[in-house]
This record gives C-alpha cells, sequence and structure tokens, in this order.
C-alpha cells in the first residue's frame, strides 16, 4: 500500500470502498478517484498504448491525463474516461483501455437534461483566483454563476498553503458560505465549461449522480448541460504542468511532479518511494519537499544551472538531493520505470518525476478566438492583454489562466488588482532532451513521438495546425493538454524558428469529452420530437386509426376493422374498403392539419394576387377558388383554396407541411417587398377543425347537420361557401372536393371540434358513414389526378409541367414565378409532366420511386435513359386495378404510348394516359 | 335534436396525470379562454405601430401593455406580441364578443380562442422547471410580474406570462396540437421535483 498517515485533505479513511480493476478486486476511500485508489494499490499500470502496445500509466492527477484511459463497467458501461477523473463508488467495475472503448450494449435509463442560466459574471474554476473572482462580483450585487470541474471548490490549493493568515481550506469553505448564502450566486462543483462561444454564452457539463454510486436517485438527471449566458466571464482555469520529454518517457510510474504532490495531499498517497524529480523549473522543489517529508527518498535534478533559494531550503530541510544542470535522457524498466538515465548514470527510482513548467488552461478565451501570447519567462502561452485581445471587453484570464503562478497574484487577480510582481528563477523551456526520438513520446495517448513530428517537418510542414493533424498529436481525448505546446516548441526547433512564430494549436470545444446522450438531453423517445395532434387524435385512437407522420402531425393513415374471418384488415383492404365507401356512399375525414391563414385588410386581394399564381382579387365573397403558388423560380411550392370572406378578408388554406413555411414566405415578401400593402396575416390552422364530408350521400348528411341550410346544388354551388349555426355553434360549410366527389368541408372552432365531428359521424349512420384516413384521401385525390405538392413535385415543377396551365394567370401584369414561365427551360416540351400510369396487368402495383424508361424488354447497358420516375401508386376500388402517376419526359406528349418501369429484376410494361383517371368529365362532382 | 355541442379542450383528461405532481411543481389546465389577435394597421412607412390603442384596451377593461409586458383587466388581459401585434384574452367574454369588441378601424382582428391553449404552472420549483427548455433570463428582476414573452419552451413554441415575482406562477399558452407534448415534457421536467 502507498498510503501514508497524516495526509489526504480529500479522502475518509472511515469510509472504505470495494472497486474492481481488471478483474482484482481492490479497496479505496470515500473520496478518492479511481487513479488515487489504483496508485494507493500499488497500481501503477493501468494499460497498453494504443499502437504500440507498451505499458502506460497514470501521468496527471486530473482531466489533462493523456495515459491512464480505462472503460468503466459498472454502475453503467462507458468508454474512454480517463481514470484520474472518475471517483471512487462502491461496486464500481472497471479495466484499463488500450486507446479504444466499447459503447454500452444496452439501452442507458439514466436522465440527462439541460438548464438555461443567466449571469453578469461567469467565473470558470473555484480555486484561490476564481473564488475571489466571485466573492467580488457577488459582493458587488451582481448575478454571478461559479463553476468547477473538480469534486471540490480550492482548485490547486492542497491544504498546506495560508491565506489570509488562516489555513487555506477555511478560506475557501468560509467563502463558500458566504457564497451559498448568496440567492444570485450558483456554485456548481464537477461541472466542467466545455464550450465558449460568442456573446459570454458558455455551454458546461454538470455531473450530478455518478458520485452517489448506488445511492444516486434515479429522478435526479445523470448529467446536465447548462447553457450559461453570461455579461462577462472570468477564465480561472488554473495551469497545466507540462512534461520534459525524454527517451522512453511512457512507462507507468512516470507522472507530473505536480499530480504526486496532489495525489499526496489530496488523497494521501505516496506514489513512489524512491523518487528522482527531473525540472526546469521552481515548483517542482516544493513537490520534491514535501514528498520527501512523507517518507520517500528523493533526488532532484534541475536542468537550470540556478537555482530557486527558497525551493532549495526546503529541499535541504527534508532531505532532498538536489543536482543542478543534470538532465535526465531516458529510463530503464518495463512494467515500471526502475531507473532514470542521466548521462552516463542510472538512478534507481520507482517513480521519476517530470515539471517542464505551467502552460496556462486558456482553452476558453482560445474558444472564442482570444489571442494567446508566448510569454518566454513562462515558456508558454498566455492570454493577450485584453486591449488587442480579439476575445473582447466580457473576457479576463485571472490567475495561472493568465500566467500567474504565485498564490498571492492569483488572490489579487481574482479580485480584479494587479499582481504584484514575485521573485522566481526563470523556467529554462526545455521541450526534450537528447535521445532516440522513436522512443520520444510527445502524445501518449497517441503513440506519437519526436519522431513523428519530424517526418512532418521534413514533408514539407510548417504550421503546427498542420503539424498536429498529420502527426495526431493532440487530437486524442485530452486534446493535447500535456502536449500541445511541446509539439509547437519541438517543430520549431526542428524548422530552427522561435516558438513565437509558430504559436500553438487553437483550442476548440469540447474542452474534455461530452457524451451524446448529455447533449441529446430529454429529447429522446416520446419527447425527441413534439407529436402534433388534432383535438380528435382521442377519438382516432379509440376508433382504431393507424398513424402516419405527416410532418410532426400524428394523422390517421387508414381506420382497419376486424376482418370476417378473423383478425384485422391490413392497409390494402382498409382503403379499398374506405374507397369504395366514400365512392359509393360517404367518408369523414380529419383535414384538421391543413394549414390556414387569415389575411385580412383593403390590400389582401392585391397582395394575393402577387403570391398566388391565379387571381384572387377577382374572387366574389362566399366563392373558393383552388390556386397554386410558385416560388421565384415558377416552380410549385404549395397549393390549396381560398375563401374569400368579405372584400377586405380571405381565408387560405395551404397544405399541411405548407402551414408554417407558406405563413413565413407571405411575412416575407410583405414585410421585405411590399410593406406598403395594407395586410395582416394570422396563422388560424388550429383555430378552425375542418372535416371534408365526401360522397355521393354527402348532401344528406350535410342536411340533416345543418337544416336551415338549403344544400342543393341550385342553392350551395360548386366552389362556394357559407356561415352557418349548429346548436347556436358558428360553422363555416364549403363545397370543396379533392376527390371529385359531392362534397362538403365542415369547419369549426376547435372547442367544439370534437363534439361537430361526432354529430357528423351520428347523422351519417344511417348513410354508412366511413372515417377515412390520409391514405384513402391520397388514392381519391390520385384518382383525379389531383397532385400532392411534395409527393408528385420536388421542387423541379412548374404548374404547366401539373398539367395546370389553366391556373397560372395570363393577364395579371406580375405575380411571383411569373418571369420564370418564359424561361426557355420552362418552356422546353420535353420538361417533365404529370401522366397518369396503367400496368398492363392490372394487378400489379408500381414501387413509388420505381424510374420510367422507354419501352423495352430489355434493359440497354447502363447508363439507361431515364424518362422520369413513379410519384404516386396505389390499387383503386374505382377502376378495379391499379393505377400510378408518373413525372415522365414530355409525358402530355406522350399520352397512349407504352413505356417500361423496371421493378426488381422484371420489366413491366405501363401504358401512359392522362393524369384524370376517375370520371374525367365531373359528372359526379355535383351529386 | 341530440345533445347540445360541447367544448372540448386539447388537454382534457390530463387532470388525473397533473394530479400526480408534486406541490412544488403544478399544472392545471385553463382550457377556453377566449383570445383575440389585434394588429394595427401599418403606415406604409414600415414604422411599428404606436401601440395597443387606448380605447382598444379600455374597451376590454385593461391598460395597453409596453413591449416585453402584459396587463391583467378585470375581464380581460392584453398581452403584447410584437410591435403591431397583440393577444387580447378572456375566461369570461365569449371569443366573438371579444372580437367583436376589440376590432376597430384598420388592422385586424381575429378570432384564434381555439388556436391556442393555457397551462398553468405553479410552484416552489416553476421557474427551475422552465429553465431546463427555455432561453430566456427568467431571474424575476428580467422577467417580473407582468412579464410577457413569445419564446421556445422544449421544442414548442409559447407565449410565457409572469403573474408574480418570485417565480412561481406562470401561464403558458401554448399551440393546442403542441398542448399534449408539452404537457408530457413539463411532467418529464417535474421528476426531479417528485418526492
Amino acid at each position: 500500500m502507498s498510503r501514508v498517515d497524516g495526509y489526504g485533505t480529500r479522502i475518509d479513511r472511515s469510509r472504505t470502498l470495494r472497486f474492481t480493476f481488471d478483474g482484482r478486486e481492490y479497496t479505496g476511500h470515500a473520496g478518492d478517484t479511481l487513479a488515487s485508489a489504483l496508485l494507493a494499490n500499488g497500481v501503477h499500470r493501468v494499460s497498453t498504448s494504443v499502437d504500440l502496445g507498451r505499458p502506460r500509466g497514470i501521468v496527471a492527477a486530473w482531466s489533462e491525463d493523456p495515459s491512464g484511459l480505462v472503460q468503466v463497467e459498472e454502475p453503467f458501461p462507458e468508454p474512454m474516461l480517463p481514470a484520474t477523473t472518475i471517483e471512487l463508488t462502491d461496486g464500481l467495475v472497471a479495466r484499463g483501455l488500450p486507446g479504444r472503448g466499447r459503447l454500452a450494449e444496452v439501452p442507458d435509463t439514466a436522465r440527462y437534461d439541460r438548464k438555461h442560466t443567466h449571469c453578469d459574471v461567469l467565473v470558470v474554476g473555484a480555486g484561490p483566483a476564481g473564488l475571489l473572482a466571485a466573492r467580488t462580483a457577488a459582493r458587488r450585487g451582481e448575478r454571478v454563476v461559479l463553476v468547477d470541474d473538480r469534486p471540490a471548490a480550492g482548485g490547486s490549493l492542497l491544504g498546506t498553503e495560508r491565506i489570509c493568515g488562516r489555513a487555506a481550506l477555511e478560506f475557501v469553505a468560509d467563502t463558500l458560505v458566504e457564497l451559498h448564502a448568496n440567492p444570485d450566486v450558483v456554485h456548481l462543483q464537477r461541472t466542467t465549461a466545455f464550450g465558449h462561444y460568442d456573446d459570454g454564452f458558455v455551454l458546461a457539463l454538470e455531473r450530478r449522480t455518478d458520485h452517489l454510486g448506488a445511492d444516486a436517485p434515479r429522478n435526479v438527471s445523470r448529467q446536465r448541460v447548462h447553457r450559461i449566458r453570461a455579461a462577462r466571464v472570468v477564465v480561472a482555469t488554473g495551469a497545466h504542468e507540462r512534461p520534459i520529454v525524454v527517451e522512453d518517457n511512457d512507462r507507468p510510474g512516470i507522472m507530473l511532479a505536480g499530480a504526486a504532490r496532489d495525489l499526496l495531499h489530496r488523497h494521501g498517497v505516496l506514489a513512489g518511494r524512491e523518487i528522482v524529480v527531473f525540472t526546469s523549473d521552481d515548483a517542482a522543489y516544493d513537490a520534491a519537499a514535501d514528498l520527501a517529508k512523507a517518507g520517500a527518498r528523493v533526488t532532484l535534478l534541475d536542468a537550470r544551472d540556478g537555482v530557486p533559494a527558497a525551493g532549495a531550503r526546503r529541499c535541504a530541510e527534508q532531505g532532498v538531493t538536489v543536482r543542478t544542470g543534470a538532465v535526465v535522457t531516458g529510463t530503464r524498466g518495463t512494467e515500471h520505470v526502475t531507473h532514470a538515465v542521466v548521462g552516463g548514470e542510472e538512478l534507481p527510482c520507482d517513480l521519476l518525476l517530470l515539471s517542464g513548467g505551467w502552460n496556462p488552461v486558456a482553452h476558453l478565451v482560445s474558444h472564442i478566438r482570444g489571442t494567446l501570447a508566448y510569454d518566454p519567462a513562462l515558456g508558454a502561452f498566455r492570454p493577450g492583454e485584453p486591449a488587442d485581445d480579439t476575445a473582447g471587453d466580457g473576457v479576463t484570464a485571472v490567475g495561472a489562466a493568465n500566467g500567474t503562478l504565485d498564490l498571492a497574484g492569483c488572490l489579487a487577480e481574482g479580485a480584479g488588482e494587479r499582481a504584484q510582481p514575485v521573485e522566481r528563477t526563470p523556467t529554462k523551456v526545455l521541450w526534450r532532451t537528447d535521445g532516440d526520438p522513436t522512443r520520444q513520446f510527445v502524445d501518449l495517448q497517441r503513440d506519437a513521438t519526436v519522431a513523428d513530428i519530424a517526418r512532418a517537418v521534413g514533408a514539407g510542414m510548417r504550421s503546427v495546425e498542420h503539424v498536429k493533424r498529420y502527426t495526431t498529436i493532440g487530437t486524442a481525448h485530452d486534446q493535447g493538454k500535456t502536449s500541445g505546446v511541446i509539439a509547437s516548441g519541438i517543430t520549431a526547433e526542428l524548422l530552427g524558428v522561435p516558438i513565437e512564430s509558430l504559436g500553438t494549436t487553437t483550442f476548440r470545444p469540447p474542452y474534455t469529452p461530452v457524451a451524446f446522450a448529455a447533449l441529446a438531453g430529454r429529447e429522446r423517445g416520446r419527447l425527441f420530437d413534439p407529436a402534433r395532434t388534432t383535438v380528435l387524435h382521442p377519438w382516432h385512437e379509440d376508433a382504431g386509426a393507424v398513424f402516419e407522420d405527416v410532418g410532426q402531425w400524428k394523422r390517421p393513415r387508414y381506420y382497419p376493422r376486424p376482418r370476417e374471418t378473423g383478425g384485422i384488415e391490413d392497409m390494402d383492404a382498409a382503403v379499398l374498403r374506405e374507397c369504395a365507401a366514400v365512392r359509393g356512399g360517404v367518408g369523414i375525414l380529419d383535414g384538421s392539419t391543413l394549414g390556414k391563414i387569415d389575411v385580412q385588410g383593403p390590400d389582401a386581394g392585391a397582395f394575393l394576387d402577387m403570391i398566388y399564381t391565379n387571381v384572387m382579387s377577382g374572387l366574389k365573397p362566399g366563392k373558393v377558388r383552388y390556386g397554386v403558388m410558385c416560388g421565384l423560380d415558377g416552380m410549385v411550392i404549395d397549393d390549396g383554396t381560398v375563401l374569400r370572406i368579405d372584400p377586405e378578408r380571405f381565408c387560405v388554406y395551404t397544405t399541411t407541411g405548407g402551414a408554417a413555411p407558406i405563413l413565413d414566405h407571405m411575412e416575407e415578401w410583405l414585410q421585405t417587398e411590399w410593406p406598403h400593402l395594407r395586410v395582416h396575416l394570422t396563422s388560424v390552422t388550429e383555430q378552425w377543425a375542418t372535416f371534408p364530408v365526401v360522397g355521393p350521400r354527402s348532401r344528406d348528411v350535410i342536411g340533416a347537420f345543418a337544416p336551415d341550410v338549403d344544400v342543393s346544388v341550385e342553392a350551395f354551388p360548386f366552389m362556394s361557401w357559407l356561415d352557418t349555426h349548429v346548436d347556436g355553434i358558428p360553422v363555416r360549410l364549403a363545397r370543396i372536393s379533392f376527390s371529385g366527389e359531392l362534397a362538403w368541408e365542415v369547419s369549426v372552432d376547435g372547442w367544439h371540434a370534437r363534439a361537430v365531428w361526432e354529430r357528423l359521424v351520428a347523422l351519417g349512420g344511417q348513410y354508412g358513414i366511413t372515417p377515412y384516413g390520409t391514405e384513402t384521401m391520397h388514392v381519391l385525390r390520385a384518382e383525379k389526378g389531383y397532385p400532392i405538392i411534395g409527393q408528385d413535385t420536388d421542387g423541379t415543377v412548374t404548374p404547366q409541367d401539373l398539367g395546370m396551365a389553366w391556373a397560372v394567370s395570363r393577364k395579371k401584369p406580375d405575380f411571383l414565378g411569373k418571369r420564370s414561365f418564359s424561361r426557355s427551360s420552362n418552356l422546353d416540351p420535353l420538361r417533365k409532366q404529370l401522366v397518369g400510369l396503367l400496368p398492363l396487368d392490372p394487378d400489379l402495383k408500381l414501387p413509388e420511386g420505381a424510374q420510367v424508361v422507354e419501352l423495352t424488354d430489355a434493359l440497354p447497358p447502363p447508363p439507361v435513359p431515364m424518362l422520369g420516375h413513379v410519384t404516386s401508386s396505389y390499387r383503386s376500388a374505382a377502376l378495379g386495378r391499379t393505377f400510378a402517376l408518373a413525372l415522365v419526359k414530355g409525358g402530355h406528349a406522350r399520352i397512349g404510348e407504352r413505356l417500361t418501369v423496371p421493378v426488381g429484376g422484371a420489366l413491366v410494361p405501363v401504358e401512359v394516359t392522362g393524369s384524370v383517371l376517375v370520371d374525367p368529365e365531373g359528372t359526379r362532382r355535383d351529386g | 335534436m341530440a345533445e347540445s355541442l360541447f367544448r372540448t379542450g386539447p388537454l382534457d383528461g390530463w387532470a388525473g396525470r397533473f394530479a400526480e405532481l408534486p406541490d412544488s411543481v403544478t399544472i392545471m389546465a385553463e382550457p377556453f379562454h377566449a383570445m383575440v389577435d389585434v394588429r394595427l394597421a401599418p403606415d406604409g412607412t414600415g414604422r411599428p405601430a404606436p401601440g395597443l390603442p387606448g380605447s382598444v384596451a379600455a374597451a376590454v377593461g385593461t391598460t395597453p401593455p409596453e413591449p416585453g409586458t402584459w396587463t391583467d383587466g378585470e375581464q380581460a388581459a392584453a398581452i403584447w406580441l410584437g410591435p403591431d401585434e397583440w393577444l387580447v384574452t378572456s375566461p369570461f367574454t365569449p371569443p366573438a364578443e371579444l372580437e367583436a369588441a376589440v376590432r376597430g378601424p384598420g388592422g385586424a382582428a381575429v378570432d384564434v380562442s381555439a388556436q391556442r391553449t393555457t397551462i398553468r404552472l405553479r410552484g416552489a420549483h416553476a421557474r427551475d422547471v422552465l429553465e431546463t427548455g427555455c432561453a430566456i433570463d427568467l431571474h424575476p428582476r428580467s422577467f417580473p410580474a407582468g412579464a410577457a414573452a413569445v419564446t421556445t419552451l422544449g421544442q414548442a413554441g409559447v407565449v410565457l406570462l409572469a403573474l408574480d415575482g418570485a417565480g412561481t406562477d406562470y401561464r403558458i399558452l401554448v399551440r393546442s396540437s403542441f398542448a399534449g407534448y408539452l404537457a408530457e415534457w413539463l411532467i418529464d421536467a417535474a421528476t426531479e421535483f417528485r418526492t
């Protein structure tokens, strides 16, 4: 065991937790990470590397660790997690991961959600600088959000420091008490700000329940994405220690000096007893002294010639051997480091610590294109001065994230003051020492070495971004937190240019990996996409309807009935029955999803004349007109009927899918091109429920439903409408037909929709009224050659292609699309045109989307010239056979010809017909 | 004639599930509020209209709301929806009467009573629930009693009204076809507060 008494501020030794790693059982304590618990048990080797299979261990103490990836198996499978960031829980099962993980094969039943938060100041990092920044802002009365990715606040504080004459952790606790008492402060631990976007928008991931293990409440989200909008962002994210690259620097037992110190103070783990520290920076002296004090034999090798007086004194007090001007050039060992090679000498050790200085964690500055400038005294890149910073005034980096490494300076910057300069021996910038570049690992996770960088440079690359992509350095889970700057430095050395001329790669979100489940949040299952329903939905469900998705709407597709022979009708049988019932008696459809737009104002007619291809201003009140809308390219975008309510008011019906986009389209033209028109548009899609009552017996049903209304053909002609009252409720009746049959559309406000529907169904009972769904509606309209915009058209089809030249005004001076109709391509007689297709085999239903080619009994070698494709295809009760609609090149001129439709391996001969197959004379329209 | 034509709301049948919610997040359907969309005639210059005419506000017994707010009268409420658009609502006045009352010269008045339905969300965690799916700032400093916003909740467009300054009482006006989705969404969002 590597656990030492008298250390471990974060662990609770009274609570022992069991866990399994690589199939072996171990114990740890509450407050351990998986990494600290493994090291406490003497387990350094976590895994092997992805390409080379070399043993690898723990390198850092937190999320910057490039090496110790594990797969968690219990409580829930999750791949690619650094052992250093997994809080130990009882029953945890994990195993080391050589680079690639495995996603769970069982559904994740945990909750994930998001929360929107607004604040004056977002402080990222609850170390000394962040705590001061949060406290200062809170005391000013500002709304503060303080997030920190570790389990507890305090940042780099280990517990040995003193702040304002008190123990540092007491200061932290007192500050938190003050912050928590303030209702305008939100403080979140275990929360990683992983992305920073324009205008103070920051995404942060909170891990809410994993640390609770089996006690985690099921009704609380496991992870939450906080969407934070802050007027100002204070980046107090600290610094990452930078290793020095030496030959064979990847063995288990080689880690960062600060990580070993962290493990000692936080977790009471002394990761080695025979320690060699190799440094070019001051901070490692504290690590060496602390580790020696805890019982290790420590030798410190400083690459510099001068040593920091205070650090050297502390080391001397603890018996640390300090050698200056000494560099490590390699290591020995197989499963674990056994020696550090120093010149010709091999120093025995069970822990080799590397410390090459500190990189400010400036990711959140870089995310929004804040500049990072090279600071030669640090040997690192730090945020540029706010004055010349593209990140803008609202973003400030403080403390170690700003390159200020001493505690007093961090506290001062956190409080918004200038840090006083401190005495320190300049860091010697040392990216690597001499050795075999093929065994000098820069990115441990990617097995990428100095030799790989040399190869990139040799291949002519000069940009660190190119080198990154060529070598993959910095592209692993850790995104190069410890390797990125070193890669820049070594590239600069190889190129013989100063590192400041190369810069460093741009940091991009996410700072640490984020699970897709967290990003999806609650938008899964029933909440994935809203299901829109009409007020009749429960009735349709009770009637056994099978629903179809039409955009977000759930529409009844058909209403299967029990078969006499047992079982339930399939769709073909149900639709044939529904079609026959409509054409032979009467049917009713819930058409409430149709888009409806109220168009009001003195210029309403003029406006609609521009929107539609035909004339609407001439429509008389009480009348209905079918209209087609085109885009500027002359292609059909929507169609529907228009009711003129009074001289200044129309009700426009769009397709179901067109409701929102057509309103947007109309508003856009009104607001941007024709603001002089006195017109207002209001969506009334859900104000009105609309039920087509269709078939030869519909007159009987409507007559019974609205006894005050004369429903004779003379009094109530086709394409007219009127308002009436039924039981005192306003009802609108319109003679509109989408099937060629005698038909009325009954419209009523949504409040009374269900009652009116039930009344119609009850009154129609004696006529055999049959509720029908969208599939039957499609067949009935196709039999009459009525196109469905978006099914029979695809944005490349003109009204003329649909055989609707009659709906395009020749008199109007202008309308949307008019100019395009004179383009030569729009006049091409070989354009694809809508026609009917009758397979010679009347029982064969062509698949929709099937290609149409010239009549042949053997396909020519590819490419086969295509004439068009089948857009709609059904079995017709009225025709007693199958039929289809198709877009076919020069189709109108081909009527009567035979063509071929390849279906699977077969060549199906079809006859081209006009698109109107049932009642082309229109004799059924008036009953 | 058969029984008279009854009314149905899109959230009929949800009361049982609403009743299972904790006291800190209560949901109540408030169906059958008359609602009339009021637009003012643009003057042809593209400038926004000067405000809901006092005469319209007076007709329904409230004061004209400022942008981003709503005002409550004894008989009706008026909600600012946009520079030239308001929604006048009333749980008492029938839709046709309300439409007639607000119809003035020019502009437009459209009965949209069934276009949306109303959900009342109350409780100590009402604001927490909204903040899991609404991007606007709901802190009472930014969204006090009397505030109104056209916004998105979950994936549904809503009109959100604050009824108090403590984040514990809201009205949510939602398109009728989205009401079932939103009810499901709200109930799910309250999961965390079940005891």
